[in-house]
Order: C-alpha cells, then structure tokens, then sequence
C-alpha cells in the first residue's frame, strides 16, 4: 500500500504531502512563538519604571551569533539546491556547515552566555532607601532628564558568604560602570562593547535591601522571558541539527540513491524547520538584546 | 519570481534543469549577504537616539521615553524586513501554492488577534 | 505518473496474488500496539478514550457525595479509597477539601483532554475520515502513531499525578494563577514530583499529540481526496473534522506557551504569573515579581474557547451522517452548514475573553468581545436549525444511533440557549462561577457531544467489527441515560441562579441563599437528587461495557453496508483491510443521495457512476477534486 502524492505533486492542490504538513506546523509555531512574544509585551508594558532592564546582555556575541544562524540558513538552502542540481557531494558540504553553524549557536550560548548570568548580581533597594545611595543611582539627574529611575546596583559579588549568613550585615558589590560613575551621560544609553565591572566596591546594607538575585530568570519579568524564550528557540535549534544529522549521516546516501527527489524533500521540509527558527531569533535579538 | 522548477524525469534534460537551479543560487547568496548588512545596520541604528535626533530635527520635544518608542518602531521594522525576505525567497514563498498562502493568511490574522486583542484588554482596564 | 492509478494497479495484484505484496506480515507489536494503520489507531484512541471517560466519570460520581452528603463518610467504597488514592485524601472515609478540588481539577481536565477530544476527535477522525474520503491511510502514518503514543505517555503522567505525595493537581481544569504557581509547594510536597507540575507536564505532551494529529488530518483531507471528491461533495463529518482540526493546531501553542511559563514559575523560580508584593502563609514569596495573573487567563482561553468548539464540532459531524442516514432524506442546507462551520472556526479565535468578564476589562474590549460572542451564535443556531429541519419530511427509523442523535438535538439547544445571556458581561457578573455555568456547559458537553459520541459508536461499529451491537441493550443504554442527564443538569440552573458557587467543598450547605426553596426543595437540598441521577447514570453505562466488548465477538453478523448508507465508507469491506479498499473508490455523486427520484433503492452511494438517465440533471463527467 502505497501512500499517494508523497513525492509527486497532487494537481489540483499542485503540493506534495510533506510540503502541506511543515507548513501546518509552522503555522503552529508562528502561534507557540507568538504566544511567548505576546507574554513579553504583556510584562514589558505592565514593568513598574526601571524594573525592565536594558543593556545587560552581550550585543557582540548576540550579533555574531545572529550572523551565524543566517549563515546556516544560507548554507541550507545550498544544500537543497544542490541536491535538486544532483550533486551529492556538494549537498554534503553544506548541509555539514549547517550541522556546525547550528552547534557553534548552541555552544556560544550555552557556554559564553548564559553561565556568566549567574555570577553577575544585582541587588534591589527598597523605594524608602534609594535615596541614601544615590550615589551610585544618580536619580536626580535622572529625574531631571525625564529618564526612569534606576532602582538597582549591579556588578560583582564580593562577598557571596552575604547570602547565606544572617550574621554579615552586607553585600559588598564591584559594580558596574552604569553604578560606578551614574552621573555620566555615557551611561544613560546601553553601551555596545560590553563594560567590565570596576574595582569599586559599594557596600550595601541588607536592611536596605528589598532582594539579591544574579541574572538567572529569577531576576525579572525580562530574564524569565529571556531565558524561556532562547531556552525554547534553542531547543528547536538542537531538534533541528540532530534532524540534519539523520539526514547527513551516510543513511542519507541510500535515500538518495533510491528516490534522490525523496531526499530533496526531506532536506526542503526540513530546511523550511531551519529557516523559521532563525527567523524568530531574528526577532529575538533585537527585542532582547537591543530594545 | 519562481521558484527552481521542479524536477525533470528525463537526465537528458538534466543540464538545463541544473542551470535553472543555479541561477536560483546567486539570489540565495545576494539575500544571505543582505540579512548579515541589515543585522549590522540593526545593532548600529539601536544605538541612534531617535528622539532626540527628530527633536532636533523638527523643534519638539520628544520624551526619552517616547525616543524608546522610537527605537523599537525602528527596530521590529529592520527585523521585519529581514524576516520577509526568508520567508519569502529562502522558504520559497514568492511563489508557492494558494493554499499555504491561505493557511498563512489565517495564522497571521489570529496571532495579530492575540497581540492587539491581549493589548486591548491591557490597555482598557474597568478604572484607571 | 498519475498516483491513483498505480494504486489501482497495485490494488489489482493485491487481489490476483492473494497476499500483501511488499510486505512481510507485520508481528504482533507492530500490528497491533505499535500500529501505523489508521483504523488501528482510532481503535487505541477510542478505547483508552472511553475507558478515561468513565474514570473522569467516577471521579464526579465521589464528588456527588461531598456534595449531597457533606461531611460524612462515604459508604463501602469510602473505607478502599485511601488505599488506593493516599491515606490523607480521605481520612474515616470523609472527602478533605484538598482531594474534592484535586476530583474536581482531575474530573475537568480528564473528561475533556482524555477522554472527549480523543474519542471525539482522534479515535472518530482517524477511523472513519480516510474511509470517507476514500484514502488507504492518513498522509503521515508513522506520525499518527507517535500522536497515539504522545497521548498515552500524557494521560500516564496525569494518572500518575494521583499517586504522588499530596496528590493530582487541585487548581481546577483552568490552573488559574497565582494559586497554580504556588499550589502543591512545600513540606510534603516533592520539588518535581507533585500533582500541579505533574499536570503540567502531561499537558505538554497531550498538546503535542493534539498538534501531530492535527497536521495529519488537515493534510490527508486536502491531499488524499479520492478522484471526484470536490469539497462540496465531502460528507458533513468530514468538514467538521477539518475544523476542528485548524481549531487545535492553532489554538494549542499559545497555551502551551502559558504552561511551559508555568513550567518555569514552580520550577526555576520566575515571575511570569506572579505580581509583586505576594505573601503566602503569612511569609512574603522570595520572587522578583512583575508578573501578571491576567497573563495566564488570557493564554489559556485563548485555547480554551476554540477548545470548546473542538468538543461539539465532531459531534455536529456525527449527527449529521445519522440523521440523514435515518430519516432517508438528504441533509438539508448543506452549503449553510458548510459556511457556518468555518465561521464558527474562524470567529471562535476572538471571543475568548467572554471568560474573563470579571477581570475588570474596561468598556472598549468588553463591547468588542460581547459583540464576537453573540454573533458566533448565529452560525451555531444555523446548524442547529438545518439539522432539525433535515428530519422534516423525512422517513425517520429510530436504531439506536438516531436515538442519540435525535436526543442531541434539544439537548444541545438547551445547552446553546443557555449561553446567551453568558455573552453579556452584565448578566455574567452575576452567573459566573455559579452552578449556571456547570449545567450550560454540560448540556453542551454531556447530553449534546457524548450523545453524539455515543451515536457514533453504535453507527460505526459495524464497519470496524463486521458485527452490530444489540439494540435492546442499546435502548436500556439510551433511556436511563436521556433521563438522568436531565435530572443532573436541569436543577444546576436553578442552583447557579440562586447564587451558589461551583467550586464549593460542601455543597453550598452554608451559604444562606442555598436554603431558598425552588420547585419544593432547597438549593442545597437539590444536591441529593442530582447526586442520586448520577449514580445511576452510573449504572446505565454499564449495558454499554458489556454490549460493546461481547457484540466484537457474539455481535449479529452484519453486510458491508448494514445501514444503507451512501458515503464512501460503506463501500469498504467490513473491517477493512490494510489499505481499505479493494478498488481506489472515485466519487460521482454528493454525500446524501437518498431517496433520488427514479432510482430502485432509496440510496445512491456515492460512488455509483452517473446514469445516461440521469445525466440530463448533473454534469457528466466527475470533475477531479477542486
């Protein structure tokens, strides 16, 4: 028993059944995407002024890795190109570039990125004690610029025992840029080779604390969507290398040499997977790391 | 704009299927260049002080909140000029069936609902 | 290479060789558990969906007895349940609060999720669709099968939920936030392995299933048509089904979103649902805050009104094919039925927040909503009033499927009716979370879509069998049932107008208003008639166990085409073989050609070539599918 119009096209529909089948998922994950983006304006529209952190995240890397992501996607449709042109070998090479443009994003996410959140802090004052360390706020000036108050010091955890032991009284922070020199106009926009943070340490009395949390999604409504967001687009970015995989791996070969069509609509099915995860992270990076 | 035809039975035909194919494959590299200028293009105009450049470009005053706004207009904008161009030459859209457009019509109308109807009820709370 | 043709040819050595060419027989696991047949799989998703029906229904049959008889201890079976459900659920037989609500969140979510959407939707679409549209499977046979398999791993850890420390989840089906983000926390409670993130893990996996076989649906009705099938031949259960399924591949994922988010506030500590400033027990919650509760409300009607349409729409399906089956007549007013299905599809995306109307949505999107929730009505009224006017001159035998189809039709009207005034957030201030609200959603559900599912069953069980069920035992299935149904949901209206809330542990016992008299008995005092219909209702399903597994043995032995009936289905061999049809079926006709005039027999199938005598009235040739 055959199943018909796997390969060939049906006429009045002019589609083969893979084709229909993505492009419903698709549509599904336009929807599963769409829901998260919608969950992110939902919370970014509701933050209290200076709860929605800007700046914190490595343009650079994201930028390179945003490159990266394109670059697979330009490397797979070659490689369907190529099968449909009969040349195997060349579709071997790309769909290889592909594999390990996928792995390098994984990788720089999973091991340049996202560690280094959680040994970045930040510590929340309460509203009544922001006024005792404006020095490190700079919320005068920021009020007279009409500029969000800054409700948080940043930086480095000097003395991480602070977080167990009741008996030390307070976080000794080396903070930031934005919190060592806050009156610097420099520091009002996010800056696009990320600062280290200075030697200069604030001390900050726990009774003056309303929280301390590193960057991880505990920290607020924008990491919780950050972490969420690229944790899901990343799965989907593994599920898709591990599917190239199969198709690169030498059982591909034998396809090919069956039916080299069925192989080509393997690759298009799954080269249309490829190219609407970067189009999400396309959207992604500007709305996280940039906005 | 078409997409590479479809495949020929005939080898003897092949050739010429080939060069069709192939031609495709400059305009994939183009667009792939493209995608990686307008990446650029996006980070740099990210760090352009819209309001404050139209503020000084029609003497008003535009908030550093409004100036936000801005940026993020700017923004989804870059980001979806880029998406269109996967989508429509990458994924082959330009030129494919009535009934993906369709199911596509659809998806896009219902998840514009979500976003506008969620911010509707957002925005239009029972007291202020 | 024209497809279908090299089916035929290959259909035709089938038949000449006497065996399955290019195919090794299958062993037993793969034939029978692992199966990638369609009929195979319908008959896994209708089992295991039945059999969850009746679990769901046991859990409401012990919340009746809170209920009716709150506070005291449940006889015969109160002193096994602890053993079975923990120790602590029911201390001397009496229900505690937290196992009524974990019944009552379990009850919803089971009856819907497990048990009506995969009867209704997978076990029916899977079996019958490919044989109506005249198909040798769906388009994606090995995804079909992990759809199963999804479904199963997702209804195991629901299951699995009652047996873990502090038991299944007690949210209610909607897990509204913030109770859901912080319920089942704490001493007692395992970290990972407690009934609210349990759910939400199961969830995860039914929402897949749902997405998988939503793709193979949409894509075998588009492509595997058979030659001749245009769209307005198709049979109205098949549109239905189409729907349907557009309705769960799109309403799905933003939920799914919502409960990966939820996911993620039980266990990475975010604040997705959570505002600031919370304080539980006393203690104020170590979180960032910045969350919002509304957040969740909206994701999860965003899936959870298309869903309730996901529950009706295959019962219309269904009732359609037996009422024109049976009253020997065509369905009256295709075209509109046709039309208002895809409206209803296409409106039930924007009228979700008729859910929320006392979230304090302001005037502009309150109107917005009001307005999309009545005007899906009309295409339900549509639907609902050309099935009643099918019947109208009409030579109506009552089998035992018409019998449920018939009772479907005011059943559901009552349930639809009652809607109406939901549409208003005026008068919804008022109802909502009242008992209103559990008897206008159950008629729908209950006496409307299991009706339906029940007429289903009987009708189709002669294809996949070769056998009928008795109709002596279907009719002492059908009564009781009718009966009670009314008896249960009937006083609920009253119940909700007087105020009493639909979540309560005790019946409304304490609450003043409930000791108001309606029809002669107080508000709380209905609690033991209804509870009473219920168990026997119970007790009525039973007939249907048995007829149902003894008829696959001992059933009369029955014609490929037992009812008469004219779509393409019936033209397949009962049970079909892998592949379905011993020729590819091409379609000449619409679906209900009964009673043509001219004809000998009072039906026409659907694949019976066109007459010279007839060809004075339609087109000649039968157009390929468009």
């Amino acid at each position: 028993m055959e199943i018909p119009y796997t390969i060939s096209t049906r006429p009045d529909t002019g589609l083969w059944n893979a084709k229909v089948g993505i492009w419903l998922f698709l549509a599904s994950e336009v929807m599963l995407f769409g829901g998260l983006f919608s969950a992110y304006v939902f919370l970014r529209l509701d933050a209290q002024p200076g709860e929605w952190p800007h700046g914190l995240l490595n343009v650079p890397i994201g930028t390179m890795n945003t490159a990266v992501l394109i670059l697979s996607s330009v490397t797979v449709v070659l490689a369907w190109a190529a099968l449909k042109m009969r040349r195997y070998d060349a579709y071997w090479w790309y769909m290889l570039a592909t594999i390990l443009c996928g792995v390098i994003f994984l990788f720089v996410k999973l091991y340049f990125e996202w560690p280094q959140k959680f040994s970045h802090y930040g510590v929340y004052l309460k509203p009544e004690a922001r006024e005792k360390y404006e020095q490190y706020l700079g919320n005068h000036r920021r009020e007279e610029k009409g500029l969000e108050p800054r409700i948080e010091i940043t930086g480095h955890l000097e003395n991480h025992e602070a977080l167990t032991d009741s008996n030390v009284k307070e976080y000794e922070i080396a903070m930031d840029p934005v919190n060592a020199d806050p009156d610097n106009p420099a520091m009002d926009r996010p800056h696009f080779i990320p600062l280290p943070a200075t030697d200069k340490v604030a001390k900050i009395e726990k009774e003056d604390v309303e929280r301390i949390s590193s960057f991880g999604p505990w920290h607020s409504a924008y990491f919780a969507s950050y972490f969420t967001i690229t944790g899901l687009h990343g799965a989907h970015v593994l599920g898709g290398v591990l599917v190239f995989l199969y198709m690169w791996l030498p059982v591909s070969k034998k396809v090919y040499q069956r039916n080299p069509e069925h192989l080509a609509n393997r690759v298009e099915v799954s080269g249309l997977f490829w190219h609407f995860v970067d189009l999400v992270w396309i959207f992604v990076f500007p709305l996280f790391y940039l906005l | 704009m078409n997409n590479p035809p479809d495949i020929a039975q005939d080898p003897a035909e092949h050739e010429e299927y080939a060069h069709g194919v192939q031609q495709h494959v400059s305009r994939y590299l183009m667009v792939g260049g493209l995608l990686l200028f307008f990446t650029l293009l996006t980070v740099a105009l990210s760090y352009v002080d819209f309001g404050g450049f139209l503020s000084w470009l029609f003497h008003i005053h535009i908030s550093p909140e409004g100036g936000r706004k801005l940026n993020i207009a700017v923004a989804i904008a870059v980001a979806a000029f880029k998406a269109s161009l996967v989508a429509l030459i990458f994924m082959h859209l330009a030129a494919e069936k009535r009934l993906i457009y369709r199911v596509l019509i659809f998806t896009g109308f219902f998840v514009l609902g979500l976003f506008w109807l969620t911010y509707l009820a957002w925005y239009d709370p029972i007291t202020r | 290479m024209d497809a279908s043709t090299s089916l035929e040819t290959h259909g035709e050595h089938h038949h000449e060789a006497g065996h399955d060419h290019g195919h090794q027989e299958l062993g037993f696991w793969r034939k029978y558990i692992f199966s990638t047949d369609h009929k195979v799989i319908g008959i896994q998703y209708g089992v295991c969906g039945l059999i969850f029906l009746f679990f769901g229904f046991s859990l409401m049959m012990m919340m009746r007895w809170q209920l009716a008889y709150p506070g005291q201890a449940m006889p015969v079976i109160g002193k096994w349940l602890p053993y079975i459900f923990g120790a602590n659920t029911m201390p001397d037989g009496k229900m505690t609060p937290e196992f009524y609500n974990s019944l009552g969140a379990m009850h919803g979510t089971i009856m819907i999720f497990l048990g009506v959407v995969p009867v209704a939707f997978a076990a029916f679409g899977n079996f019958v669709v490919p044989l109506q549209i005249g198909a040798p499977d769906m388009t994606f046979p090995k995804v079909n099968a992990a759809s199963f398999w999804a479904f199963g791993v997702g209804g195991a850890i629901m299951l699995t939920s009652f047996f873990v420390p502090g038991g299944a989840a007690k949210g209610g089906w909607t897990s509204y936030t913030p109770l859901s983000d912080i319920s089942d926390k704490g001493p007692g409670f395992h970290p990972f392995l407690n009934g609210q993130t349990l759910w939400l893990l199961g969830f995860i996996f039914l929402i897949t299933s749902s997405l998988l076989g939503a793709i193979n649906f949409i894509t075998t009705i588009i492509q595997l048509r058979a030659k001749g099938l245009t769209w307005m031949r198709l049979p109205f259960f098949v549109w239905a089904q189409f729907v349907t399924a557009f309705l769960l591949l799109l309403a799905f994922p933003p939920l799914e979103a919502a409960i990966v988010m939820q996911l993620m506030d039980r266990t990475a500590a975010t604040s997705f649902f959570l505002p600031a400033g919370m304080i539980v027990n006393g203690a104020p919650l170590h979180i960032s805050g910045g969350g919002s509760p509304l957040l969740w409300q909206h994701l999860f009607w965003f899936l959870g009104h298309p869903e309730v349409y996901v529950l009706i729409l295959p019962a219309f399906g269904i009732v359609a094919e037996i009422l024109a089956n049976n009253s020997r007549k065509p369905l009256w007013g295709y075209k509109s039925l046709v039309f208002s299905v895809l409206v209803i599809g296409f409106l039930s995306f924007i009228v979700w927040a008729h859910h929320m109307w006392l979230t304090g949505m302001g005037s502009t999107v309150s109107a917005f909503f009001q307005t999309t929730t009545l005007l899906i009505s009309i295409p339900s009224v549509i639907i609902l009033s050309a099935f009643f006017i099918s019947l109208w001159g009409g030579s109506i035998r009552f089998t035992v499927p018409m019998l449920w189809a018939t009772a479907f039709l005011p059943m559901f009207g009552i349930g639809g009716l009652t809607g109406i005034p939901l549409a208003f957030n005026s008068a919804d201030l008022y109802l909502h979370d009242t008992y209103y609200i559990i008897a206008h959603f159950h008629y729908i559900v209950a006496p409307g879509t299991i009706f339906g599912l029940f007429a289903g069953v009987y009708y189709w069980f002669p294809k996949a069998t070769g056998r009928t069920m008795s109709e002596f035992w279907g009719k002492v299935h059908f009564w009781p049932s009718l009966i009670c149904m009314n008896v249960i949901f009937l006083p609920m209206f009253l119940q909700g107008m007087l105020g009493m809330h639909r979540r309560w542990y005790d019946g409304g016992q304490g609450w003043t208003l409930s000791g108001e008299h309606i029809w002669g008995l107080t508000g709380f005092q209905w609690n033991t008639p209804i509870s009473w219909a219920a168990w026997v209702m119970g007790l009525a399903q039973i007939p249907f166990i048995i007829n149902f597994f003894w008829s696959i043995k001992h059933g009369k032995k029955v014609n490929d085409n037992p009812w008469e009936a004219t779509t393409l289905e019936w033209t397949a061999p009962s049970p079909p073989p892998h592949g379905n049809f011993v020729t590819t079926p091409v379609a000449y006709r619409g679906p209900y050609e009964y009673s043509l005039p001219g004809r000998e027999k009072d039906f026409t199938m659907q694949n019976e070539p066109v007459e010279p005598s007839e060809r004075s009235k339609r087109m000649a040739e039968p157009a390929l599918a468009h």
